[in-house]
């Protein structure tokens, strides 16, 4: 590869044979450190990718030794014992993520909804910067204001309520102290739903004008038009974002550790003290018992990395797919 | 002959989903409205007060015994911490962006590209628990300090760094390149004084966004630079971090405690969202003049 | 003028932003007859067709005066989604609905509706489809996507999916710039069939176009309505020197 060529497809290279050869051995030397540098930098950042992977395998490796592939389906967790098992932490993720989605999903996708359809054009940018603003917050202050404002009126209203028309559904069973699967989800939904509007709200506007105007020259409502043209050509776009929305809730932590309550056992209702994988590393890796329960926290950590690995390279592609036939931006 | 004579009851849907769609921005913004609001109200008292910036945040002392409380220690952690992770991940993520975006070997620029897309969908715990599980564990002398906190940092500022910057430097035109390169200039010169000037506006937002999202985090330095009360005396030492304080804080059972951690959540609030709207503010300036729309 | 005026505009202006893209235009468009509006481009014939099923308002910063008026109502004192069913639109590139098989693009006005029997749904898309004269083709893969057609047949199918709404009047925006001679002629054929039953305008910036298929024409020149009269009147005798410039191809 000639370093000096550019490497774009739409220029061609300067013929060597006409270029003036004012490069003397000295710089062309210059251009191949530069290259070798730069080479090397980036392969670090692949190198960085391998790393995390390397350590986190490589600490699990103890627990792993223990317990086998067992951990995974391992419903124990007891540091006294000595015996781990990712399952509470898994249905704590998983508990969570899906409520999280359940909240989150309607409230984004109607706001992507209105601010591409409904608001008028003076406050679609301002509100779209506004819910942008939204994922700028850090997830400790969320945590912050869920454990002082959400809380409490989850404790006093919204739980006694649930468990008094609700209760018959089995989900709400259980003392409601307000700290618990239930609030945890709450706010990460809060915390997800920038993400899966921006995305939505994105792929909603790549939708060609041609596609809405043949639904409106049918004598389409706003709604039939958005129904019938907009959302089915957006439609794998809208749910790449709403499965990169999954993958940073189950990453959470800061918000989910304080509000979660900390319990490490399956819940068995919403109203149940529960914890995540994200939330079992923030609050256990240092307070531990031994370098077994060390291993088993950084074996959780390696599971968590995996499925959330997986679930956003899902969304990327989605996301990448309606993005790029529509003619919008790549992202 | 087909009858459309339920119009009204199409017209009254579409109606009704567009209030519920307006409706549904509203909850959506609630929260950031709440948090803003109670960020003032809890902390407002706090903050304003000139030593609450230099001052040391209070043990469990209570409102009698603490004269003055504030959060120097952690502003300063915090500038380190992201200090030394700015110094790790901008050139490494310049040039790592630099190599994909200008050297597009063997598809080996669309692997790092790839790459750094997906690290900054790793959740931040996760880039903690990797620096501890190696460093932390294997180099005791600086186990809990600014260094292992820095890179715990640094590994989640990089990826945003590569991305953003590989973003601005595609859009600038290649016509910059191939008139660099036809006045004789070497490509390495004419890459950075170049294209990487050009790109400049946005290479330097996404580092600021990238520094903003590093000055939010607590998770990754749980367990790496651990948290202090006191200002640092060494880069080897467990040192404070806003994001740290706000987290213990806020758990306290010491009002005083928690009044400090309202005051440090309504600096850190404010610090993000004016950089956050003036960036947003400096690119649409600055995509208007540059002819973009 | 052939028959009453099915729909006519009064004093049309019509407003991108500031700038009137037409002028005062009054027209009179005869019910189950062929009307052409021909002119060289940015006359504004695509903007006065597009006033004609209110779909120029959905454009930003757009504004109308005067009177469109379908059956002796103004349309502009109508529900724009009444009218939209009334008077259909076909599109100069066809843009039949991507992910949808050509049974759905062509059954998708009747499901605006609720959910009509499979029966009466089946029996109305043959129908537009026969009409657009593009059954025959696509019979055995009904359920076969539509963007898989050719060109000429998708603005065919665009054509069925516009007629199964069952419109009053047919408004076709250069339907066959897009396409082949070949797809051409089968449309236009198919346009000299459609005014036994709805009335159809046509905006075509081919004089020969017009000459075929319409029996009235317009010729419209920088947003003004220069002449309107039956078609061969227009071509063989033109009443305004600009008209005769336009046919005898000195600009345009």
């Amino acid at each position: 590869m000639d370093p000096l060529t550019p490497s774009s497809p739409s220029s061609s290279p300067v013929p060597q044979s006409e270029a003036p050869h004012r490069r003397t051995d000295r710089h062309r030397w210059g251009d191949r450190v530069f290259f070798g540098l730069v080479a090397v930098v980036g392969i670090s950042v692949i190198t960085l990718a391998a790393a995390i992977v390397g350590i986190l395998i490589y600490s699990s490796q103890q627990s792993f030794r223990v317990f086998g592939w067992s951990f995974l389906w391992g419903t124990v967790w007891s540091p006294d014992s000595n015996i781990f098992g990712v399952v509470p932490f898994m249905a704590g993720t998983l508990l969570t993520s899906a409520i999280a989605l359940l909240i989150a999903v309607p409230l984004a996708l109607g706001s992507a909804i209105f601010l591409t359809t409904h608001a008028p054009r003076w406050l679609r940018g301002p509100a779209g910067t506004a819910i942008e603003l939204l994922a700028a917050v850090p997830s400790v202050i969320y945590g912050f204001w869920a454990l002082y404002v959400i809380h409490p009126y989850m404790a006093s209203t919204i739980e006694p309520g649930l468990h008094q028309y609700l209760g018959w559904t089995g989900l709400f069973g259980g003392t409601a102290v307000g700290l618990d699967v239930l609030t945890a989800s709450i706010v990460l939904a809060v915390m997800i739903i920038p993400t899966i509007c921006a995305v939505s709200r994105d792929t909603l506007l790549a939708v060609p004008q041609a596609q809405k105007e043949a639904a409106l020259s049918l004598g389409a409502t706003d709604w039939e038009t958005t129904r019938v043209a907009s959302i089915p050509y957006a439609r794998s776009g809208i749910i790449g974002g709403i499965i990169l929305g999954l993958g940073r809730a189950m990453g959470e932590t800061m918000a989910v550790t304080m509000v979660i309550g900390n319990a490490d056992r399956i819940p068995t209702s919403l109203f149940s003290q529960g914890q995540t994988i994200a939330s079992l590393i923030a609050n256990e890796l240092l307070s531990n018992t031994g370098p077994l329960q060390v291993s088993a926290i950084l074996e959780a950590g390696l599971v968590l990395f995996v499925i959330v690995l997986i679930v956003n390279i899902v969304a990327r592609i989605l996301v990448w797919r309606v993005l790029k036939v529509g003619g919008g931006v790549v992202e | 002959m087909i009858h459309f004579d339920r119009h009204a009851r199409r017209k009254l849907l579409s109606h009704t989903i567009a209030v519920l769609s307006g409706l549904a921005v509203i909850a959506v913004l609630y929260p950031l409205v709440s948090i803003v609001y109670e960020a003032f109200v809890l902390g407002g008292g706090v903050l304003f007060q000139a030593q609450f910036f230099t001052a040391v945040p209070p043990n469990a002392c209570s409102a009698l015994s603490c004269q003055t409380v504030g959060i120097g220690p952690d502003i300063v952690g915090t500038l380190i911490l992201i200090g030394i992770a700015s110094g790790i991940s901008v050139p490494v993520g310049v040039l790592a962006a630099i190599f994909a975006s200008e050297y597009r070997a063997r598809g080996l620029g669309r692997a790092i590209s790839f790459t750094a897309d997906v690290l900054t969908g790793v959740p931040s715990i996760i880039m903690g628990a990797f620096i501890y599980g190696y460093f932390v564990i294997y180099y005791p002398t600086i186990a809990y300090s600014a260094y292992t906190g820095g890179l715990a940092l640094s590994a989640i500022m990089t990826p945003i760094v590569v991305r953003t910057t590989e973003e601005g430097l595609r859009v600038v035109p290649n016509s910059v390149r191939e008139a660099a390169l036809a006045l004789g200039i070497t490509k390495w010169k004419a890459t950075l004084r170049i294209v990487l000037i050009a790109a400049l506006p946005a290479v330097a937002t996404g580092v600021l966004l990238a520094i903003m999202r590093a000055a939010g985090e607590a998770a990754p330095l749980l367990f790496t630079a651990l948290g202090s009360n006191l200002y640092p005396t060494g880069l080897g030492h467990p040192i404070g971090a806003l994001p740290l304080l706000i987290y213990f804080f806020a758990l306290s059972p010491y009002s005083n405690q928690v009044k400090v951690a309202w005051g440090a959540t309504l600096f850190l609030l404010l610090l993000i969202l004016i950089v956050n709207i003036v960036s947003r503010l400096l690119i649409h300036r600055m995509a208007v003049r540059m002819g973009g729309t | 003028m052939l028959g009453g005026d099915k729909i006519r505009t009064e004093h049309l202006t019509a407003y991108y932003g500031p700038k009137p893209a037409i002028s005062d235009v009054t027209l009179g468009f005869a019910e189950h007859a062929v009307s052409a509006i021909i002119g060289p481009s940015g006359c504004g014939k695509s903007t006065l067709i597009r006033c004609l099923n209110r779909m120029h308002e959905t454009v930003p910063r757009t504004r109308v005066e005067g009177q469109v008026v379908l059956d002796g109502e103004d349309i502009y004192q109508l529900d724009p989604v009444r009218v939209r069913r009334r008077v259909g639109m076909v599109f100069q590139k066809p843009n039949p609905f991507v992910t949808m098989s050509i049974y759905n693009n062509v059954s998708a006005a009747l499901r605006f509706n609720g959910r009509p029997s499979r029966e009466e749904t089946d029996r109305q898309v043959v129908r537009s489809l026969q009409q657009a004269a593009l059954w025959d083709e696509v019979k055995d893969r009904i359920d076969a996507p539509a963007v898989s057609l050719s060109g000429g047949q998708q603005q065919r199918l665009c054509i069925a999916r516009a007629l199964a709404a069952e419109p009053e009047v047919l408004l076709m925006d250069e339907p066959c710039s897009a396409l082949d001679p070949i797809a051409t002629a089968k449309i236009e054929e198919l346009i000299k069939k459609l005014k036994e039953e709805y009335t159809v305008i046509i905006v075509t910036h081919n004089m020969q176009q017009a000459a075929r298929v319409a029996d009235n024409t317009a010729f419209m020149y920088i947003g003004k309505l220069i002449e309107f009269g039956p078609t061969e009147d227009l071509f063989e005798r033109p009443k305004e020197s600009l008209t005769e410039a336009y046919i005898t191809g000195r600009f345009g």
